[in-house]
């Protein structure tokens, strides 16, 4: 076996650059601060690609198979002789994958923020806060141990919460990374106790050894936790559910996706980073992870796949309605996400039927690459118009062409239009859906066309629409900006003629998938629909749209306000949680417990009060009291000695 | 390595305060002091782990026994293992920082530094003692302080905070008393080791051990016993408040591990008592925590929430509970030490600590916010930091009493992460981000001597949270030792 040691340098060298800029930036790297982190980011993202290259090249098969390696493992915090915290790097297929993605990414997003943020006062506080994020999130995809996957995921929260408040003055921006980072941390909270529930009957926090006892159905460990059981389900279900509880925060899912959409408050390219491509995808990651312990337990993977096929469903619908070209993203990412983990929760382990699987992190992959083009051509229009909204653009193809090329890819990347890199992860995930279960392909590819439709709804309503309003002398902007699109416009087109199922699978055997034809004519037929659709109401202004919502009435009212989620919430918090548990135990905790020991003061200082009139100096008085107690004592000695 | 020197050091700090003239005089001598103290902390921390390295496995190590009331087997025995050095490290680390924020203190200069260094000759001395009668003269010897800091000068409703905290913290040592004198009169001793040895009765461990603990329970502010601690700490100056949070409480935390650990029949019989409190502490100061509107007051009630951990891993009575409630006790005092600091500063310059005549400070103080908010995400559990390492292993040790009760007092406990959550990014949302107002807009970033201050509590925090091992390499040792004779106390019984 090789050495995979130098992958530590990968999340090593952001965290350095989070350092020297966290402590130095302001003074000493005001200017060069992006300079700094981009070569550091650059640095890392080579040394993923010789690992890729060395891994799934070289080294990675044995036996036909890829293994999984552990090049690193160092006890962190020990809490008994066999369970602690481990820090630990993992090599296998979907983590050297991640890592391409993530370093490839965050690299795009480092050089656009060069122009995006030029000029901002706390400019290298945000290289800093970019370089401490990506950091984290290599930390997570890198972890062996179940509970470093937990440190991280933490992190990565943290970070996402710094960058969504970095505009601090903005009341907005400031409730959006609150809501982020207090949602999350509820899922998080699932996720501890199901690593508790695992960790405990496992007898270990490894996830190696964790997968190793609990899918051998003969061994002790797989027993106690499948006999175990809680209000009708086993152990093994509580666990793997809380566990997926944690990832759906993260991942957006519904009913735990509210924080998502407010996250756009940060600066775009933050979210090109971590809501579209990275950090939203933890969840998917997490359960891909530990994929072969679910599919173990067939509950925890149905729950899986209904969350996932509803929450892909219901935020299509949501996004055909939004106006702010970013909330139409960030609900695009949930639909897509939803997409990955409906595909992991119908697949098995292993061989054929573990199509899934694969499809899922297929799409994972050019998912990435395409959401991120299309978050950082959205920074690009709004750099250029100023505003979110979609009324303040409109024929914007003239003024700035590369971003609207580049954005027209990643519109039919994810519309899944061959030979865009969308249509083939898509193509696997309905192919995969079609033979394990009717009602999910039915909503995949429903989703599928809605896709279509809000995709390009967001691009003639941009682009097209009306003559452009914008007088701008500033161009489409530097270089800096142009370079990633372009970049990730050429990924668009050609990640989907990666090799990916000989790569990536459930069992590290390659797996041959091929397209056909016949399959892919319902859902390509159903995007090129929508997309004409699209193109009749919103290519010229005209009133269809109109006439469309007051068709659908009141459905359309609910979706515009995202079906109420968010006052649901509002309602638990606002008139559950605070009126009806915190302000009880803060009245109680002052009338109730301090006014008792008030109250038990204040009947001592009366006692003493009341009493200090026998020590009141008067000789005949004190002879009366010795009377009174020898008369007392010598009825109480004759009472006792009878 | 004779430990007698780490009350003799304060102890000629505290002469020589009383013994200079001017604040420039005075408060060199204390931070001289409290310096030379640390380094002496380090020392005998190096000294220590050569001694573990070597193999010495003795419960106690550098331990020094003189006769005191020969009468009634009174003696001065001192000795440390790893905990009591864990807590010392601590109140080193908190007595240099108090000192260098209170480095302006111009009123009664003299006398405030002498009180600091009084109430940390009891702290340390509490540390060290290995007779449960010197133990509880120690005790005594920090309250008086407090009473005083408080009293003269504190702000708000100060005398009735000081009377408060001294009257209950009274209470408490009453109640101590009554436990100690019921252990005394049922072994003939109050030596630990020899305690220890001896074994209590089962009968005398359960009639006097609620009092015993309760007693420490009240300066570990247990619940219901918690009322002193918003009060004390809101009116209480800014070093008072971290001396308060950060070494007196953990007085409180320390005994109740003492004395479980000293009566094992007791411990075990009322756990449940111990973790239900301990629970509901939790929980319920963290929901109290989120109604608050003055930053002194949600640190405070955050604090009771906090040292519930360090109760509940007590109560959890296994080898990781307990490590976890000292890596807590250490982590509380460092992080609310900081918070403390932190909001002091913020005071001394806004004249308010009301969250909502806050807002946008992090526009002008750029190094006091991220000091509030490094101590908000310790304080919120974020990996890297020490209450991440602390309230985890409470946890791991809590889950490993399989029975349904022990869980669900571990989930609701685990819960309150959630709560936490929520006012610690509440607190940080209005009083540093969003608008400022014009007033707070020409104030200025912290001082050097306030750099240091929170540059010093730092680098504590980050040496646990990154580096968890070592804080490991010197407990668990002890609470192996400590929960073998445990076990073995069970067992005989």
């Amino acid at each position: 076996m090789s050495n995979y040691l130098y992958l530590a340098w990968i999340p090593l060298l952001p965290l350095a650059t989070f350092v020297l800029l966290g402590l130095f930036g302001r003074k000493y790297f005001a200017k060069t601060a992006g300079i700094i982190g981009t070569a550091s980011l650059l640095t890392s993202t080579l040394l993923s690609f010789v690992a890729a290259r060395q891994y799934f090249l070289e080294d990675g098969k044995v036996n036909g198979a890829y293994q999984k390696i552990i090049a690193l493992k160092y006890t962190w915090l020990e809490f008994s002789p066999n369970v602690s915290i481990d820090m630990g790097i993992i090599v296998d297929p979907i983590s050297i994958m991640m890592l391409i993605v993530v370093t490839s990414v965050s690299l795009m997003v480092h050089i656009f923020s060069l122009g995006y943020m030029k000029g901002e006062e706390r400019f290298a506080t945000y290289y800093a806060f970019l370089s401490l994020f990506t950091f984290s999130m290599l930390g997570l995809i890198l972890s062996s141990n179940i509970f470093q996957v937990y440190m991280f995921w933490e992190l990565v929260g943290v970070s996402s919460f710094l960058l969504i408040g970095y505009y601090f003055n903005k009341p907005s921006a400031v409730a959006a990374s609150k809501k982020a980072f207090i949602v999350t941390r509820f899922a998080d909270l699932g996720f501890l106790i199901g690593i508790l529930i695992l960790g405990f009957y496992g007898g270990t926090m490894d996830i190696s050894l964790l997968i190793e006892k609990l899918t051998v159905t003969s061994s002790a460990a797989f027993v106690n936790i499948t006999t175990a059981s809680f209000l009708g389900a086993s152990m093994l279900t509580w666990g793997l559910t809380l566990i997926f509880v944690g990832g759906a925060g993260k991942s957006a899912m519904f009913p735990l996706h509210i924080w998502l959409p407010d996250a756009m408050e940060g600066p775009t390219p933050v979210s090109a980073l971590i809501h579209a491509a990275t950090m939203v995808v933890a969840g998917v990651y997490l359960v891909a992870r530990l994929f072969p312990v679910y599919s173990m337990d067939e509950s925890a993977l149905t729950i899986v796949t209904y969350v996932g096929a509803f929450s892909a469903l219901l935020a299509a619908i949501i996004a055909c309605t939004q106006t702010d070209i970013k909330r139409v993203l960030a609900y695009s990412t949930m639909s897509q996400i939803g997409y990955m983990m409906f595909a992991l929760g119908i697949s098995k382990n292993g061989g054929e039927n573990g199509l899934g699987y694969m499809a899922s992190m297929f799409h994972l992959f050019t998912h990435a690459f395409f959401k991120s083009l299309l978050f950082l051509g959205a920074g690009s229009v709004i750099h250029m118009v100023h505003s979110n909204e979609m009324k303040d653009m409109g024929g914007l193809r003239k003024l700035m062409p590369v971003t609207h090329i580049a954005f027209l890819i990643a519109c039919l990347a994810i519309a899944g239009i061959p030979p865009f890199a969308g249509f083939f992860s898509k193509e696997e995930i309905l192919l995969a859906a079609f033979h394990a279960n009717k009602l999910i392909y039915g909503v995949a590819l429903v989703t599928a066309g809605l896709t279509s439709f809000y995709m390009f709804r967001l691009y003639f309503s941009i682009f097209w629409s009306k003559e452009s309003t914008v007088h701008n002398n500033h161009g489409e902007g530097p270089w800096t900006m142009k370079l990633p699109l372009i970049i990730l416009a050429i990924c668009a087109v050609g990640v989907g003629f990666v090799p990916f199922s000989q790569f990536v699978t459930s069992d590290g055997i390659a797996l041959t998938t091929h397209i056909d034809l016949l399959f892919s004519i319902a859902p390509v037929g159903l995007t090129l629909v929508a997309i004409l659709l699209a193109a009749s109401f919103y290519k010229t202004q005209n009133n269809k749209p109109e006439k469309a919502a007051l068709a659908f009435g009141g459905f359309y009212t609910a979706a515009h306000k995202k079906f109420y989620v968010d006052e649901v919430y509002l309602f638990i918090t606002k008139k559950i949680i605070f009126p009806l548990i915190g302000q009880p135990i803060a009245w109680a905790d002052k009338y109730i417990v301090d006014g008792f020991m008030l109250a038990l003061a204040n009947t001592t200082a009366k006692l003493s009060t009341s009493i200090k009139g026998l020590q009141s100096g008067k000789v005949q008085n004190y002879a009366l009291y010795f009377f009174g107690g020898v008369l007392a004592l010598s009825i109480l000695f004759i009472y006792i000695w009878k | 390595m004779n430990l007698s020197l780490l009350i003799l050091l304060p102890l000629i700090t505290a002469l020589a305060i009383l013994f200079s003239k001017g604040l420039k005089q005075i408060r060199a001598i204390g931070l001289a002091g409290s310096v030379a103290q640390l380094g002496l902390a380090g020392w005998i921390l190096k000294l220590y782990m050569n001694e573990r390295s070597n193999g010495n496995t003795t419960a106690y190590l550098f331990e020094s026994n003189y006769s005191w009331f020969k009468a009634l087997h009174i003696n001065y025995h001192i000795g440390i293992d790893g905990i009591s050095l864990a807590m010392i490290l601590l109140t080193s680390f908190i007595v240099v920082a108090g000192i260098l924020v209170s480095w302006t203190m111009e009123q009664l200069s003299k006398e405030y530094f002498f009180l600091l260094v009084l109430l940390s000759i009891g702290a340390y001395g509490f540390f060290i003692s290995l007779d449960l009668f010197t133990l509880f003269f120690f005790l005594e010897i920090a309250v008086i302080p407090k009473f005083l800091l408080i009293g003269i000068w504190g702000s708000g409703k100060k005398e009735n905070s000081a009377m408060k905290l001294a009257l209950m913290l009274m209470a408490g040592s009453a109640l101590v008393v009554v436990g100690l004198l019921g252990v005394f009169y049922n072994t003939g001793t109050f030596d630990i080791v020899e305690i220890t040895q001896l074994g209590i009765s089962v009968a005398a461990q359960q009639l006097f051990f609620p009092f015993a603990f309760l007693g420490f329970g009240v300066f570990a502010a247990l619940f219901p016993f918690h009322t002193w601690v918003p009060d004390g700490h809101a009116s209480a100056p800014t070093a008072a408040s971290m001396f308060l949070a950060g070494i007196s409480m953990k007085l409180g935390g320390y005994g109740c591990l003492r004395i479980a650990l000293l009566m094992p029949n007791g411990a075990q019989e009322y756990a449940w008592i111990i973790i239900l409190l301990a629970t509901i502490a939790i929980i319920y100061g963290a929901f109290a925590t989120m109604m608050q509107t003055d930053l002194k007051y949600i640190n405070a009630y955050s604090s009771i929430s906090h040292c519930g951990f360090v109760i509940l891993g007590i109560g959890m009575l296994n080898k990781t509970s307990i490590n976890g409630a000292v890596i807590q006790m250490v982590s509380h005092g460092l992080m609310t030490a900081l918070f403390f600091a932190a909001i002091g500063m913020i005071y001394s310059r806004t004249h308010t600590r009301l969250v909502a005549q806050l807002g946008g400070l992090l526009k002008v103080m750029p190094f006091i916010s991220t000091v509030f908010v490094i101590a908000g995400l310790c304080s919120l559990g974020l990996p890297g930091l020490s209450g991440f390492v602390a309230e985890m292993t409470v946890f791991m040790g809590a889950w490993q009493n399989p029975d349904v009760w022990h869980r669900l007092a571990t989930i609701i406990s685990a819960a309150s992460i959630v709560v936490t959550a929520v006012y610690i990014l509440r607190a940080t949302g209005k009083t540093l981000m969003g608008p400022i107002s014009n007033e707070h807009a020409v104030l200025t970033d912290a001082t050097w001597n306030e750099k240091l201050a929170a540059g010093l509590l730092i680098i504590g925090i980050l040496i646990i949270g990154i580096a968890p091992f070592l804080i490991n390499q010197l407990i668990m040792p002890s609470t192996d030792i400590l929960m073998a004779q445990f076990e073995k106390a069970i067992t005989l019984k």
